[in-house]
């Protein structure tokens, strides 16, 4: 092995062994019984439920805007087009504390919309308004993108053999681009059951209301360290099904 | 019957045509002439600036503002690499646009007639070439379309799938009896499955007629070539004999039938060309002194590319080549009837 082989492997071992370990030792530090102890109290199975509902919610308001929008953007040229691209792509770059500020600005309690009689803050709307927030540009692009690779004589051969533009979406470019569709959807909600900042600053930490998993490993971790690392535990089970779930989509796409 | 008028900006088109019923009318033109842009405009996938497509109802009339959305024209459109969706099965592919509770018979029925129900539960990954092209012909026969559009059907297929493919194909334009309109670069192809050939150059339809008339009476040296003959250019005056004699650029001078005179391109086709060894009698007028440059075996028959002052090709037999001893760098004389030479002015 030559001297900049060995330079190379010992880089990657380095970077390896820096990422993987903070994730090992959430397992090995308290050890897999204590650690299914500590998600016996009833805070830790609220957090987990309400991480669930509120994410899932999210996700389905997600899907239900956002794939018409990505269709209209994947398949439409028009002016100012960009510039709606770019703007959507923003939250994906916006420091979650500014997200917050930002989101209570809008809709909370004296927000832009309150006058309206649109304001959420300390529910889990609230919570729910958040991680949509955060995490539906995930979706979207990705959307788009998988959206944009479906070739277009199968749109064109679907629209002759008499199916207008919405039967099209659903027959044919839902299906041709589901493994894009997948990814994405994994990716937001990745995206939202780690969402902390953002939900912190407009929603709260209140135990079964606004409390999501990482807030109720925020809240524990001076004090009850072993019942912060039991949910890290799961968090990490279900961030990495959803990184395999990507990438098999990924695979299937090609 | 169809009737089109289109007018647009992309790739400079502005030309029309009627195809009657049961009769299929080949549009020919090299890449990039706009020929699938007339597809779409039929098809009502693109939308022309000025335009009409009439085929029973009206479906298209820019000046009055009439335009039927695609899935409401019946176009039964076999697209160039046939766009078969690839989530779904050959039979599904085929049912997409059937309505009613025995669309999965209908479909079935359907590539039952192409020999395909063996294949009806394969996606269109597992199916080769020639199947793919049944089965979008299948699919774009299922609607019971008004008119088939048809976007280089054969090109894909490797040439021994190709010449059954044809067959199936003038079959189905026999038997469906509704306008056909097929498209392709490969004159070969519109002349094998078009009842009449048109010729598209610089957008608009330069000749429109039967494929023989095409070859026989290129009306430009752009037609004469396309056909597959060789153009050689010169200049023609009247000759002695009530021939017409082309004084060609590079050299050399030809004699033809033709009455036309001034700058032309004078056409002929490989295979009217005899290679002698030496100044050999002949009674045919045209002689041109050459040197053989390359020669392509093909099957029996062989290609030989020749150098006179312009290009030139001759088709000849195997056996003719090896008594002439031809080999690149040989010199030999072409010799082809005047009767053989088509003038066409340029």
């Amino acid at each position: 092995m030559s001297w900049f082989t060995a330079l190379l492997v010992a880089a990657l071992a380095l970077a390896l062994a820096f990422l993987v370990l903070p994730v090992v030792a959430i397992f090995v530090d308290a050890g897999p019984g204590e650690l299914l102890a500590s998600l016996d109290d009833p805070g830790a199975l609220d957090a987990l439920w309400l991480s669930l509902q509120t994410s899932l919610t999210a996700l389905a308001l997600i899907v239900v805007v956002g794939t018409p929008a990505a269709w209209l953007l994947a398949t439409r040229s028009f002016r100012g087009r960009e510039l709606i691209v770019t703007l959507i792509e923003l939250p994906l770059v916006l420091p979650p504390a500014v997200a917050g500020i930002g989101l209570l600005a809008a809709v909370g309690p004296r927000g832009l919309l309150a006058p309206y009689g649109v304001s959420f803050t300390l529910s889990t709307a609230a919570v729910v308004v958040a991680l949509t927030f955060v995490a539906a540009p995930f979706y979207l692009r990705q959307a788009q993108a998988a959206f944009a690779a479906v070739d277009p004589t199968w749109l064109a051969a679907s629209r002759t053999l008499g199916a207008g533009e919405a039967r099209t979406l659903a027959r044919v470019a839902i299906p041709a681009a589901l493994p894009g569709l997948t990814a994405g959807l994994a990716l937001a909600w990745g995206r939202a059951l780690g969402e902390f900042g953002a939900t912190l600053m407009f929603a709260g930490s209140f135990q079964g209301i606004t409390q999501t998993v990482p807030l109720a490993i925020y809240e524990r971790f001076s004090t009850d360290f072993t019942g912060a690392l039991g949910l890290s535990a799961v968090l990490v089970c279900v961030s990495a099904a959803l990184l395999l779930a990507v990438k098999l989509g990924f695979r299937a796409a090609r | 019957m169809l009737r089109v008028e289109v007018e647009t900006a992309r790739a400079g088109l502005a030309l029309g045509f009627e195809v009657a019923q049961g009769e299929c009318l080949a549009l020919a033109g090299p890449s990039g002439a706009g020929k699938t842009t007339v597809l779409s405009a039929v098809a009502g996938l693109f939308r022309p600036e000025r335009g009409l497509v009439v085929c029973g109802d009206v479906w298209l009339d820019t000046a009055r503002g009439v335009d039927v959305a695609p899935e409401r024209r019946r176009c039964g459109y076999v697209f160039q690499d046939y766009a078969l969706f690839g989530h779904l099965s050959a039979w599904r592919n085929v049912a997409y646009g059937i309505d009613g509770g025995d669309r999965r018979s209908r479909a079935l029925a359907l590539l039952e007639r192409f020999g395909l129900t063996e294949r009806a539960h394969a996606r269109p990954a597992e199916l080769s070439g020639g199947e793919r092209q049944r089965v979008a012909l299948a699919r774009a026969l299922a609607r019971e379309p008004r008119v088939l559009l048809l976007d280089e059907p054969l090109s894909a297929l490797d040439p021994r799938t190709r010449a059954a493919a044809a067959r199936e194909l003038l079959a189905v334009l026999r038997e469906t009896g509704v306008p056909a309109l097929l498209v392709t670069h490969d004159f070969a192809e519109a002349a094998q499955l078009g009842d009449r050939v048109g010729v598209i150059d610089g957008g608009r339809i330069v000749q429109l007629g039967p494929a023989a008339e095409l070859s026989a009476r290129p009306a430009s040296a752009f037609v004469a070539d396309f056909t597959g003959a060789v153009v050689l250019t010169g200049v023609a005056r009247p000759g002695p004999d009530g021939l017409t004699a082309v004084a060609l650029d590079g050299g050399g001078e030809i004699a033809s039938t033709d009455a036309v005179f001034g700058p032309v391109g004078a056409s002929l086709y490989p295979w009217e060309v005899v290679l002698e060894a030496g100044a050999a009698p002949s009674s045919a007028q045209n002689h041109l002194e050459a040197e053989v440059v390359s020669i392509t075996e093909i099957g029996g028959r062989a290609r030989v590319a020749l150098l006179a002052g312009q290009p030139l090709v001759a088709e000849v037999s195997v056996a003719a080549v090896r008594s002439l001893g031809l080999a690149p760098g040989a010199r030999v004389v072409a010799t082809w009837k005047a009767a053989a030479t088509r003038l066409a002015p340029r």
